[in-house]
């Protein structure tokens, strides 16, 4: 048990059961206080800023640390080091910070540093149009960072849901002992819904294991335990191939093979117990919308509008974009006629679902800063179905 | 006195040219890496300043001062 | 005979109380003969042993090139060997959660001038207590030579092979200007006023940074007529000149010449010191809303 619990669990227990209306953004942040998270690192970015400020705000009140840094390469550099020390860490950015803390999410990566990072995602490329929401990172959450590796990335669809993802996103990242990403996007980051803050001893949080004695750091089992600095374990942490004692191996085809090999053997061995959707509609349907974040909103209410014309059509809403949920979707490709997939991008995720279906897949893109209406999701579903 | 461990030396010769009593000459005999490590010819001039041992790269010279 | 044991004995301890701050099992070091970065080392041993440090108590992080592989791996003690240019923020993470610890940065020029410029005068300027030793060879050396922020107007590298057309940093000035507690400036020929200088910057509390010229015979020495470690530290002593003297020299005087000495020690206020002195005040007297005025029920 940390030194600060006591002080953490004494302030947040003023929020119980209360009902607050408030910013995805700031309950994002409420829900990785819960989480256990002492230590923030950022540099402010629209439409990512309340993050920091609600965590500039609260966290030395739960005796936690802010630190507003120079950039997001530091931000993240900030949050990985801070973790060692045996903080539960966490960043938030958007799109440009976002591309920024590739390099350093692979860090993370390949020296198994749990942490959050928080994209509230914006239109790009570029600065494109800074203030505005979009779902441009799908890929760049998978892929950003170099060389193989498997990610965990979750995406809420409402105020509520920021919470409690931010919740899973800690929970996940120190039980595969790796980042997570919560991929939000601008319009559930800003936008104002009613939420009801739970009691803290009704949030289960599964805490980061530790190793007891002299058990290896990095390799030996599939998600090995991990120890912070201080304890006179003399650890070596590296973002260069390393042995399962942690000291550096550039040498090695085994030590490489063995090491990234098991890196993304942790994730995908366990897709089933990370992976998290919403299913509706989808007993007798003909026709599935697959959707996420923000855009599944509109989605949910052009498919009820087909149903209530009788239409046979269902609804996936992803929860988890990253690890995919391949079998899940690969399933409903095998008995739908076709599935179609509104995103706020020019077509990200419905090429993932491409490769595990055979049907027809029908990209529902809109970019420019706008949401899909439910209008625009239903007049696209509706010379199909 | 000078304790050198020839193995640790990669034979760089600072000690040899930095000794301001010119205590070292280089060995004519290699160390298992291949090196030609320094050897104390004139130990007895050495006044034990320890420039040598701070500035040996390598942790191979240890001086002594009773 | 017995003698020479008992000599060979004596030595021994002398050098394990040394090797006590360093991993022992990947010695002797991948550095070339001549190296500076091995006299950094043996220096930052020496200064360690002096002041009695635990190496429970010490945490080292560093970046990418030759010079960061002083503290990794051969730094015994916690050790985060981080990406390109980031040791300083890396550390920043670590002496925030753990202040009662002595949090050490050892990278290169490349690393904390070129890449990582900014997070260096960042944290000068917050003040933050950590400890950033500075092996300034000239050159990316790991590499093979290019062109660095350092590097002297005029020198070819390999990434400026008609000569560099583009001034230097005077970096300890800058780190000095940006509002570091201490910094020094030495070369690894003066290797008692730096370990004296590793000491007092170990021992002071906030930013302090040692600015350590340092040879590069292998990517840099060759360049410039410098082919072995000690042409490298001849041109040290003899180019040097202490930082009161040159200040009664003129700048045509002080052409190549390299300052050495301490640039700056003063007391100001250190970061995780306030970070913390924040926490305690907001839990005495309130500030802002609270949570039970602006909730909806």
């Amino acid at each position: 048990m940390k030194g600060n619990d006591k002080i953490r669990r004494e302030y947040l227990s003023r929020f119980a059961n209360r009902s607050y209306f408030m910013q995805g953004d700031e309950s994002v942040a409420y829900g990785s206080l819960y989480a256990g998270c002492d230590f923030f690192a950022g540099y402010p970015i629209t439409p990512a800023s309340e993050v920091a400020e609600v965590m500039s705000a609260e966290l030395p009140r739960v005796d936690g640390y802010y630190i507003q840094m120079e950039d997001e390469l530091a931000s993240l550099s900030a949050v990985i080091g801070a973790v060692w020390a045996g903080a539960k860490g966490m960043t938030a950015t958007s799109g440009p910070g976002f591309s920024l803390m590739q390099e350093n999410i692979g860090y993370a990566v390949m020296t198994e540093t749990p942490c959050v990072i928080v994209n509230v995602q914006r239109s790009g490329p570029s600065t494109g149009q800074a203030t505005k929401p979009a779902q441009g990172d799908i890929m760049q959450a998978r892929w950003g960072t170099h060389g193989d590796h498997e990610i965990i990335a979750l995406a809420p669809n409402s105020v509520q849901e920021c919470f409690e993802l931010a919740i899973e996103a800690f929970n996940l990242s120190e039980e595969y002992r790796t980042p997570v990403i919560i991929l939000m996007d601008g319009e559930v980051g800003h936008m104002r819904e009613k939420i009801i803050m739970p009691p803290l001893d009704k949030v289960k949080i599964r805490e980061r294991k530790l190793a007891t004695g002299d058990e290896l750091l990095f390799g030996g089992e599939l998600i090995p335990p991990m120890a912070e600095f201080g304890v006179g374990r003399f650890i070596h942490v590296t973002g260069s191939t390393h042995k399962e004692s942690g000291i550096r191996d550039v040498e090695s085809q085994q030590a490489h093979h063995t090491l990234v090999t098991r890196l993304c053997k942790k994730i995908a061995d366990n897709r089933d117990r990370i992976i998290r959707f919403e299913e509706n509609h989808l007993e007798d349907a003909d026709f599935v919308v697959i959707s996420y974040g923000a855009t599944a909103r509109p989605a949910a209410g052009a498919v009820l509008r087909a149903r209530g014309e009788g239409k046979k059509i269902g609804m996936l809403r992803l929860i988890t974009i990253w690890p995919f949920p391949e079998s899940k979707v690969r399933e409903l490709g095998a008995r739908v006629k076709k599935i179609f997939v509104p995103e706020m991008n020019l077509g990200q995720l419905s090429r993932e679902i491409e490769r595990f279906v055979k049907c027809e897949v029908i990209p529902i893109p809109k970019i420019g800063g706008i949401a899909h209406t439910i209008d625009e999701i239903y007049s696209a579903l509706k010379g199909e179905v | 006195m000078i304790e050198i461990d020839e193995e640790l030396c990669k034979g760089c010769g600072i000690c040899v040219d930095f000794c301001p009593l010119k205590v070292f000459e280089t060995s004519d005999k290699i160390n298992s890496r291949g090196y030609y490590p320094p050897l104390p010819v004139k130990e007895k001039d050495c006044v034990g300043c320890r420039l040598c041992e701070l500035l040996c790269p390598e942790f191979s010279i240890i001086i002594i001062n009773e | 005979m017995a003698e020479d044991a008992d000599r060979k004995e004596v030595a021994e301890k002398r050098r394990h109380r040394l090797f006590k701050y360093l991993r022992k099992e990947v010695l002797p070091t991948a550095f070339c003969p001549g190296c500076g970065c091995g006299i950094v080392l043996n220096c930052y041993a020496h200064a360690v042993d002096e002041l009695q440090l635990d190496p429970n108590d010490i945490v080292a992080v560093t970046g990418i090139g030759c010079s960061s592989w002083i503290p990794s791996p051969y730094f015994l003690g916690d050790t985060l060997h981080t990406t390109h240019g980031r040791p300083i923020p890396f550390a920043t993470g670590v002496k925030v959660m753990q202040p009662d610890k002595t949090v050490v940065v050892i990278a290169g020029d490349g690393d904390l001038i070129g890449i990582g410029g900014n997070h260096l005068i960042h944290a000068a300027r917050r003040n933050i207590d950590i400890k950033v030793f500075l092996v300034n060879n000239l050159i990316y050396g790991m590499t093979g030579g290019q062109l660095a922020p350092t590097t002297p107007l005029g020198i070819s590298t390999t990434t400026s092979p008609h000569g560099n057309v583009e001034h230097p940093f005077e970096i300890a000035e800058l780190v000095a200007a940006a509002g570091a507690s201490y910094v020094a400036r030495w070369t690894t020929y003066h290797v008692f006023p730096l370990m004296e200088s590793m000491q007092k910057a170990l021992t002071k509390k906030g930013f302090c940074f040692l600015e350590i010229r340092s040879q590069c015979p292998i990517s840099y020495g060759r360049r410039v007529g410098q082919r072995t470690g000690s042409e490298a530290l001849q041109e040290y002593k003899e180019s040097s000149v202490r930082i009161e003297d040159a200040a009664e020299m003129s700048p045509e005087e002080l052409e190549g010449k390299i300052i050495i000495g301490k640039l700056i020690e003063r007391e100001k206020e250190e970061f995780t010191g306030n970070l913390r002195k924040l926490n305690v005040e907001l839990r005495t007297k309130k500030t802002g809303r609270s949570p039970e005025e602006w909730s909806l029920s």
